[in-house]
C-alpha cells in the first residue's frame, strides 16, 4: 500500500485487486467510523434544517454533543434482563458493519479478497436479524420485545428482494467475488443497466439499518420498540451501529452497482470514497421523504412486488449475460 | 500447526455450545447458543477451503435460528417460553439415545478403513462439489424442483381454512376482499 497514488490512475484499469496485510484491518475500522459520523452530521445538518434551527455547523457537530451527553448518562438496568444476549446484539451491529466493509475493495487494496465475498455480506446482513432481535429481546421489555419483532417482519419482507437483487450483478460478472463484479463493469454501471436491483439493494440497505420506512422497530408509538430500555453508551452503540451498517451498505454499493473505483482524473480509491459518501448522503436524505412501512403491510410488498421485480431483473440479466458470451 | 488448533478450538466450541442448548433456561438463550454452534461449524467448513459451503451454512442457520426463536418463544410452553423454563424433557431415555448414538458414530470413525488420498483437491473445490453431487443427476433435479415448489404451494392452500369465497364473498365480486389481516397492495 505504500505506492505512490499516481501510479493508481484508472488508466490502468488493472482488475487485480490487492490483499493489503491483516493489520489494515484497523484501517477498514477507522474508515467505516468516518463515514458513520459523516452520516450522522448530515443527519443533524438535515434535521436542523427542518426544524429551522441553528446554523449548520453546530447541526453537524450536534452528534458528538449527543455522544458525549450520552457517554456521561447512566446506563439503565432492568429487572431480569438477559444482559449477555442485550449487549451482545447491541455491540454486534458494528461488528457485522465492519466485516462488511472488509471485503469492499478501497479502489484496488482489499483487506479480504474472498472469492465469495457477495455471499459473505449477505451473510452478515442476515447476521443482523439476529442481532437486533436480541437488543430487543434482552431487556425483558415488552415494548422493546415488541420492536424486535417488527424487525423480524420487515427482514421476512425485504431479505428475500435482497437477496435477488445481490444475485444480479454476480451473474453479470460471473463471480461472487467483489473485485471481480468492480471489474465487470467497464464502461457501462451495473446501476445503469439494472435498476431495479439497485432500488431493491437500497431499499435492503434501509432495511438492515432499521432506517427510514424502516424505522418502525424504534418506533415512537412503541415507547422507542427496540432502543425503548437503552440509554447511555448503551444506546451510543446502538445508534453507531446503525449508522455504520448505512454506511458499509453504501461502500458495498460502489462496487456492485457503481462501477467500483472507475472515474476520471481522481485516483480509484478516492472514487470509492466519493461515490460511497454520495450513496450514504442519499440514504440519510431520503430518512424524511419516505412514509413508515407498516411491518404487516410491507410483508405483501416485499412479496407481491419486490420479489417478483427482482426475479424479472435477474433473469433480464441472465438473457443478456448468455447472449453476450 | 496455529490453523489445526484453531480448527480444533472451533470443534470445541461447536460442542460446548451445542451442549449448552440443552443447560441454560431460557429460549432464546437455547436458539442462539444453537446458533453459535451452527457458526463454529460453518466457519471449520471455511478451514476445509469449501468458502461458498461455509459461508451459506452461516447465513442459513443465523436467519434460521432467528425465525425459530420467535416460534419458540411463541408456541413453547403454557407460559410462552417467556419466563425461565427447562429446556429439557424425558431427560434419562433422552441421554441414553444420545449417548448410545455417539458410542456408535465415534466407533465408526474409529473402525472404519478410510481410504488414503489419491491426486489433489482441485483449484476449485466448489464447482467439483457440485458437479460429484449434481453433475449426472441435473434433469432429475431440474425437474424435482417445480414439483416441489408445487407441493409446497399446494399444500398451503389445502390447509389455509379461508377460500376465495370467504375473501371476496358468494360471487366473488367482492373489492377490496375481506382479509383478517389487510395486505399492502390492496388486492
Amino acid at each position: 500500500m505504500g505506492e505512490p497514488l499516481l501510479t493508481s490512475l484508472p488508466a490502468a484499469a488493472g482488475p487485480a485487486v490487492v490483499t493489503v496485510a491483516p493489520a489494515w484491518a484497523v484501517a477498514v475500522v477507522a474508515v467505516l467510523g468516518a463515514l458513520a459520523l459523516a452520516a450522522a452530521a448530515f443527519d443533524g445538518v438535515l434535521s436542523a434544517r427542518s426544524a429551522s434551527a441553528g446554523g449548520a455547523l453546530g447541526a453537524a457537530g450536534r452528534p458528538l454533543g449527543e455522544a458525549s451527553r450520552l457517554l456521561r448518562q447512566r446506563r439503565r438496568t432492568t429487572v431480569q434482563a438477559d444482559t449477555l444476549l442485550w449487549r451482545t446484539g447491541g455491540a454486534g451491529l458494528f461488528v457485522a458493519a465492519a466485516l462488511m466493509l472488509a471485503v469492499v475493495p478501497l479502489g484496488r487494496w482489499t483487506v479480504a479478497d474472498l472469492a465469495v465475498g457477495v455471499v459473505w455480506f449477505n451473510a452478515m446482513d442476515v447476521m443482523v436479524w439476529a442481532l437486533v432481535w436480541l437488543v430487543g429481546w434482552g431487556a425483558n421489555s415488552a415494548h422493546a420485545l415488541v420492536g424486535g419483532y417488527r424487525f423480524l417482519a420487515h427482514g421476512l419482507g425485504y431479505e428475500l428482494p435482497l437477496m435477488f437483487a445481490l444475485v444480479a450483478p454476480a451473474i453479470a460478472a460471473g463471480s461472487l467475488n467483489v473485485g471481480a463484479v468492480a471489474a465487470a463493469q467497464d464502461g457501462l454501471w451495473f446501476a445503469a443497466w439494472m435498476p431495479v436491483a439497485f432500488l431493491v439493494y437500497l431499499l435492503g440497505v434501509a432495511g438492515f439499518s432499521v432506517w427510514g420506512p424502516f424505522a418502525p422497530a424504534l418506533g415512537t408509538d412503541v415507547a422507542g420498540g427496540v432502543r425503548a430500555e437503552l440509554s447511555g453508551v448503551d444506546r451510543l452503540v446502538l445508534e453507531t451501529g446503525r449508522y455504520a451498517l448505512l454506511a458499509a451498505g453504501a461502500a458495498f454499493a460502489v462496487p456492485m452497482f457503481l462501477g467500483g473505483g472507475a472515474g476520471p482524473l481522481l485516483p480509484d480509491w478516492a472514487w470509492t470514497l466519493v461515490k460511497t459518501l454520495a450513496v450514504l448522503a442519499l440514504l440519510v436524505w431520503v430518512r424524511r421523504r419516505l412514509p413508515a412501512l407498516r411491518p404487516d403491510l410491507f410483508m405483501e410488498i416485499g412479496w407481491i412486488v419486490l420479489l417478483p421485480a427482482a426475479l424479472v431483473q435477474d433473469l433480464l440479466v441472465a438473457v443478456v449475460t448468455v447472449w453476450r458470451s | 500447526m496455529l490453523v489445526d488448533i484453531a480448527f480444533v478450538a472451533l470443534g470445541v466450541v461447536a460442542v460446548l455450545s451445542g451442549a449448552a442448548v440443552f443447560v441454560v433456561d431460557s429460549m432464546a438463550r437455547a436458539t442462539y447458543a444453537l446458533a453459535v454452534s451452527f457458526v463454529a461449524v460453518g466457519v471449520q467448513v471455511l478451514f476445509l477451503q469449501q468458502s461458498y459451503v461455509g459461508v451459506v451454512v452461516i447465513l442459513m442457520m443465523v436467519m434460521e435460528m432467528a425465525v425459530m426463536a420467535v416460534y419458540m418463544v411463541m408456541f413453547m410452553g403454557m407460559n410462552p417460553a417467556l419466563m425461565p423454563m427447562s429446556m429439557v424433557h424425558s431427560n434419562r431415555t433422552a441421554v441414553a439415545t444420545a449417548v448410545l448414538t455417539f458410542l456408535l458414530l465415534a466407533a465408526g470413525i474409529l473402525v472404519v478403513d478410510w481410504p488414503a488420498r489419491r491426486g489433489s483437491p482441485p483449484p476449485e473445490v466448489t464447482e467439483a462439489l457440485g458437479e460429484a453431487l449434481m453433475g449426472p443427476q441435473m434433469l432429475v433435479m431440474a425437474v424435482i424442483s417445480p414439483v416441489m415448489v408445487a407441493t409446497i404451494v399446494a399444500g398451503v392452500v389445502l390447509a389455509a381454512p379461508r377460500t376465495r369465497y370467504d375473501r371476496f364473498g358468494d360471487d366473488l365480486r367482492q373489492r377490496p376482499p375481506d382479509d383478517p389481516q389487510p395486505g399492502g397492495v390492496g388486492r
